[in-house]
C-alpha cells in the first residue's frame, strides 16, 4: 500500500503557509513509507493550507487550515493509518460540498497532480489528446471541426467562438504563423489563469500545441504577467520537461509536426491584455492597441497571421479532443456551451475557484456553492467582468450564467471574476474605484478613452467627496456614451460599464450622495458625521487618545465630544470604543 | 547645464551579457529592460542610454517603452519592496486600512522609500491571490488575509531581522 501526503502549493496556499507545513512534515516523514508530494491549487482558497492524504492514489482525507504545529500529528496518522489524532483537521462535509457541486474540465487536474512532474501529468492523461490527433491522422480541419461542434467560446472576455478564430488563422496565407496564449490576466479579482498554470501547466501546453497544429503555427508564445513569478517558473519547468520528452520542438511525437515554445513576461500594463496591445508589447513596444481590422488572424505578431487565446480556453481543448465536441456541447445553454471557471471573492464565505456548467444561476454559485455572505452581512451586488463589467444587484440573482443573459444585465461574463459585495460597500465609490483604474490604465492613444475616463473619474471623485451637483448623473451618462462609442479598443469601449450599471441599479445611492450629501453605506468618509452617544460614553478616553487630529475632548469618566470641524471622519474612535458609543452616520 | 545622465556612473559591464544575448533579437527591448532592472534594482539613466545605443533605438523610444509599464522604476528601491494589492477583491475587503497602517508605521507615501532605504511601498492592482484578500507581496513572498496588526508584525519582524544582521 502506498501512502502519500500532498501539500497544496499554489500561490494562495503558499501565502497561507503551505511551504512551512511541507517543511515541517519533511523531516518527520524521512525514512518512513509515507511520501510527501506537492500539488497545485484545488481552488478551496478559504481553507488553505490544505494537505491531502492519499492511500493507493485514492483520497482518504483532506486536511484543512493546517499549520506547521499540526505536522507531528499528521505524520503520525499517515504512518499508522489511524486518523483519530487529526479528526479536527478533516474537512467538514459542507465545505466538501463546494467541490462536489462543480464540474471540472479546465481545472480537472488542478490540486490533484504534481505541477512539477510530467509523469504525474501523463498519469492524468496529459498529451493523450495530442497523441490521438497525431496518431490517427486527424487533419487541422478535423480538429477545428471538433472545436466547432463543442461550441467552445473564448474565456478571456469577449466570448468569441474559438473555432472561427482558428479557422481564420488557418486560412490566412503564409507559412509563418504564431499561436499566442494570453496569460496577462489583468482583471482584478480573477485568478483562474494563474491557478491553471501553477497547478497544471501541461494541460495549457497541450491545448496550445493542438491550437498550433490547427492553425499551422510553428511557434507558440505564452505572455504571462510579471506578477505571477511562480506560474512563470512552473511553466518554464514544464516546457523543459515537455521538450525533453519530445512534445515540443522538431518532429513532435515523431511526426512532421514541429512547434517551438517561448514565454514572455509582461511588464505590468492592464491594456496589454487586449490582443493587439499584447502583440505590440511582444514586439518590444509600448502596449498600445492597433486599429482592427486587420485582425490578428490576418496580420498579428510581426504582421504575420496570429491567433490569441486565453489560458482557460486552451485548458479545455485537450479534454474536448479526447471526449468529443458533443460531450462539451451537451453542457450549458443554447447560447453558451461547456463549463466556465469563476473566481469567487469579496465578502463571500467560501472564496475560491468554481467551475460549473453554463446555465447555473448566480444564486446557486454565490449561495449554494459559495455559502453566501460572510460575517453575517447581507448580499448587495456581485461585480462581474472587472473594469469592463458591471454590478448585478440582488433582484437579478436568478440570472442564468450565459454570455447573452449576463450581458443583458449590463455586466459581462468577462474572464470570470465574481467579487461579492455586502451592504457595507458603497456603489458610488465602487464606480469611482473602477474609473480610477481605467483612467490610470488608459494607454492614451485615443482621446475618448484618455480624456473621457479622466473626466468621469473627476466627477465621481467629486460626488464621493460631497461636492456632487445636480446634473452630474446626466453628464456622466452623456460622457459614458461618448467614451463607449468613440474609444479605439475594448478598454475604452467598456470603461463606462461600471458607471452605467451602478447608475442603472443603484441610482438612489448616487442621488443620496449628490442631493443629501449622504453615503448610505457609510464609507465615503467626507460624507460621514461622527458623534458620541453621551449615554453610552464612559469617559474612558480611548477615543481621545487615538484621534489622529485631536478632535475629541472630555474629562476622564465624563462623556466625550467630537469637534465636527476638526474631525476627518477616519473612524478610528469607533474602532477603539469598547462601549459602542461612537455613532457614524 | 550639464546633462544629468553623465553624472550617473553605473557599472555598465554588468549589462554586457544581456546585450550580447538580446540586443540583436528583434522585439527584445522589454526583456532587456527587465534584465537591466534585475541587475541594478532600477533603471539608471546611463543604463537606458547604453541600451538605446546597443539596440539601435533612440533614447526617447527606450524611455517611452520603459515608462509605459508599471514594472519599471527610475529610482533605486529599498531592500524590501512592499506591493500592497488594491484590486477589486482587496479593495472590498479593506486594503485601504492596510495601506494606512503601513504608511503610518513606515512614514512612506505610495511609491516612496523609507529614509533608511529598507522599505519601498507601492500600491498595485491584483496580485492574483484575491481569495486571501487583502493581500500584499514583499520581495516575491505573498501574505494574505491581512489585518493592520498583522502587517505591523510582518514589518517589525523584517526590521528585527535586519537589525540583527
Ligand atoms: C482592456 C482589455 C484587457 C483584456 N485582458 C485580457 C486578459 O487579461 N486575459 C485574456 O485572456 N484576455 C483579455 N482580454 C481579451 C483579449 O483581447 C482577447 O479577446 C482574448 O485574449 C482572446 O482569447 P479568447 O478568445 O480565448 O478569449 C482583454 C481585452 C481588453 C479590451
Ligand atoms: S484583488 Fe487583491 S489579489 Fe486580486
Amino acid at each position: 500500500m502506498s501512502i502519500r501526503l500532498a501539500v497544496g502549493q499554489g500561490s494562495c496556499g503558499i501565502a497561507a503557509g503551505a511551504q512551512k507545513v511541507a517543511n515541517a512534515l519533511r523531516p518527520l516523514l524521512a525514512g518512513s513509507e509515507v511520501q510527501l508530494g506537492t500539488v497545485g491549487c484545488i481552488g478551496m482558497c478559504w481553507l488553505e493550507p490544505i494537505v491531502d492524504l492519499y492511500e493507493n492514489d485514492t483520497l482518504k482525507a483532506r486536511l484543512v487550515r493546517v499549520q506547521p504545529n499540526h505536522a507531528e500529528a499528521i505524520a503520525e496518522a499517515a504512518k499508522s493509518g489511524d486518523l483519530s489524532g487529526i479528526a479536527e483537521l478533516v474537512i467538514q462535509p459542507e465545505d466538501s460540498a463546494f467541490l462536489e457541486q462543480q464540474t471540472r474540465i479546465a481545472l480537472r487536474n488542478c490540486g490533484i497532480i504534481d505541477p512539477e512532474s510530467l509523469e504525474s501529468a501523463k498519469a492524468a492523461g496529459a498529451y493523450s489528446a495530442l497523441g490521438k490527433i497525431l496518431s490517427t491522422g486527424m487533419t487541422p480541419e478535423d480538429v477545428i471541426e471538433v472545436i466547432k461542434v463543442s461550441g467552445l467560446a473564448g474565456r478571456g472576455g469577449a466570448g468569441f467562438p474559438t473555432w472561427f478564430k482558428w479557422n481564420a488563422a488557418r486560412q490566412s496565407a503564409g507559412d509563418e504563423k504564431y499561436l499566442i496564449c494570453n496569460a496577462d490576466e489583468g482583471d482584478p479579482g480573477a485568478f483562474m489563469d494563474r491557478a491553471v498554470i501553477e497547478s497544471d501547466p501541461h494541460t495549457l501546453i497541450e491545448g496550445m500545441l493542438i491550437g498550433a497544429y490547427a492553425i499551422g503555427a510553428k511557434e507558440a508564445i505564452v505572455y504571462v504577467r510579471a506578477e505571477y513569478p511562480l506560474a512563470i517558473r512552473r511553466l518554464e519547468n514544464a516546457i523543459c520537461d515537455a521538450r525533453e520528452a519530445g512534445y515540443i520542438g522538431k518532429n513532435i511525437m515523431e511526426t512532421d509536426f514541429s512547434c517551438e515554445f517561448r514565454i514572455k513576461a509582461g511588464a505590468g500594463a492592464f491594456v496589454c491584455g487586449e490582443e493587439t496591445a499584447l502583440i505590440e508589447s511582444l514586439e518590444g513596444q509600448r502596449g498600445m492597441p492597433r486599429l482592427k481590422p486587420p485582425f490578428p488572424a490576418q496580420s498579428g505578431y510581426w504582421n504575420k497571421p496570429s491567433n490569441i487565446n486565453n489560458v482557460e480556453t486552451f485548458a479545455n481543448v485537450a479534454w474536448i479532443i479526447s471526449n468529443g465536441g458533443e460531450a462539451f456541447a451537451a453542457m450549458g445553454t443554447e447560447d453558451s456551451k461547456g463549463t466556465k471557471v469563476f473566481a469567487l471573492t469579496g465578502k463571500i464565505r467560501r472564496g475560491g475557484l468554481v467551475e460549473i456548467p453554463m446555465g447555473m444561476t448566480l444564486r446557486q454559485v454565490i449561495f449554494e456553492i459559495g455559502g453566501g455572505i460572510r460575517d453575517g452581512g447581507t448580499f448587495k451586488a456581485v461585480q462581474m467582468g472587472g473594469p469592463s463589467g458591471g454590478c448585478i444587484p440582488a433582484s437579478l440573482l436568478d440570472t442564468v450564467i450565459d454570455y447573452k443573459k449576463l450581458a443583458a444585465t449590463g455586466a459581462i461574463m468577462g474572464s470570470g471574476g465574481m467579487v461579492v459585495m455586502d451592504d457595507s460597500t458603497c456603489m458610488v465609490s465602487m464606480a469611482k474605484f473602477f474609473l480610477d483604474f481605467t483612467a490610470k490604465e488608459s494607454c492614451g492613444k485615443c482621446v475618448h478613452c484618455r480624456i473621457g475616463t479622466k473626466r468621469l473619474q473627476e466627477i465621481l471623485t467629486r460626488i464621493t467627496e460631497g461636492e456632487g451637483q445636480e446634473g452630474d448623473i446626466e453628464l456622466m451618462e452623456e460622457l459614458c456614451n461618448a467614451v463607449r462609442d468613440g474609444a479605439l479598443c475594448g478598454l475604452g469601449q467598456t470603461a463606462p460599464n461600471p458607471v452605467l450599471s451602478t447608475l442603472r441599479y443603484f441610482r438612489d445611492e448616487f442621488e443620496a450622495h449628490i442631493r443629501d450629501k449622504r453615503c448610505p453605506a457609510h464609507t465615503c468618509t467626507a460624507l460621514l458625521h461622527v458623534s458620541i452617544d453621551a449615554e453610552k460614553c464612559r469617559g474612558c478616553t480611548a477615543c481621545a487618545r487615538n484621534c489622529p487630529v485631536y478632535a475629541i475632548s472630555g474629562a476622564v469618566k465624563e462623556p466625550h465630544e467630537i469637534n465636527a470641524d476638526a474631525c476627518i471622519h477616519c473612524g478610528r474612535c469607533k474602532a477603539v470604543c469598547k462601549f459602542g458609543a461612537v455613532i457614524v452616520e | 547645464m550639464q546633462c544629468e545622465c553623465t553624472k550617473q556612473k553605473s557599472d555598465l559591464s554588468l549589462l554586457e551579457p544581456v546585450l550580447a544575448e538580446y540586443a540583436a533579437v528583434p522585439g527584445s527591448l522589454i526583456t532587456i529592460l527587465q534584465h537591466a532592472q534585475e541587475i541594478y534594482g532600477y533603471l539608471p539613466t546611463d543604463v537606458l542610454y547604453r541600451i538605446a545605443e546597443c539596440t539601435g533605438n533612440s533614447p526617447a523610444r527606450v524611455l517611452g517603452v520603459a515608462t509605459f509599464y508599471t514594472q519599471f522604476r527610475f529610482q533605486p528601491v529599498g531592500k524590501y519592496l512592499i506591493m500592497l494589492c488594491d484590486g477589486t477583491a482587496c479593495h472590498v475587503n479593506g486594503s485601504a486600512r492596510i495601506a494606512a497602517a503601513v504608511q503610518e508605521y513606515l512614514h512612506v507615501e505610495n511609491g516612496g522609500t523609507t529614509e533608511d532605504g529598507l522599505f519601498s511601498f507601492s500600491i498595485v492592482a491584483c496580485l492574483g491571490c484575491c481569495s486571501l484578500s487583502p493581500v500584499m507581496m514583499i520581495n516575491g513572498d505573498t501574505y494574505g488575509s491581512l489585518t493592520p496588526e498583522q502587517v505591523l508584525e510582518i514589518l517589525k519582524d523584517i526590521q528585527a531581522k535586519e537589525a540583527a544582521e
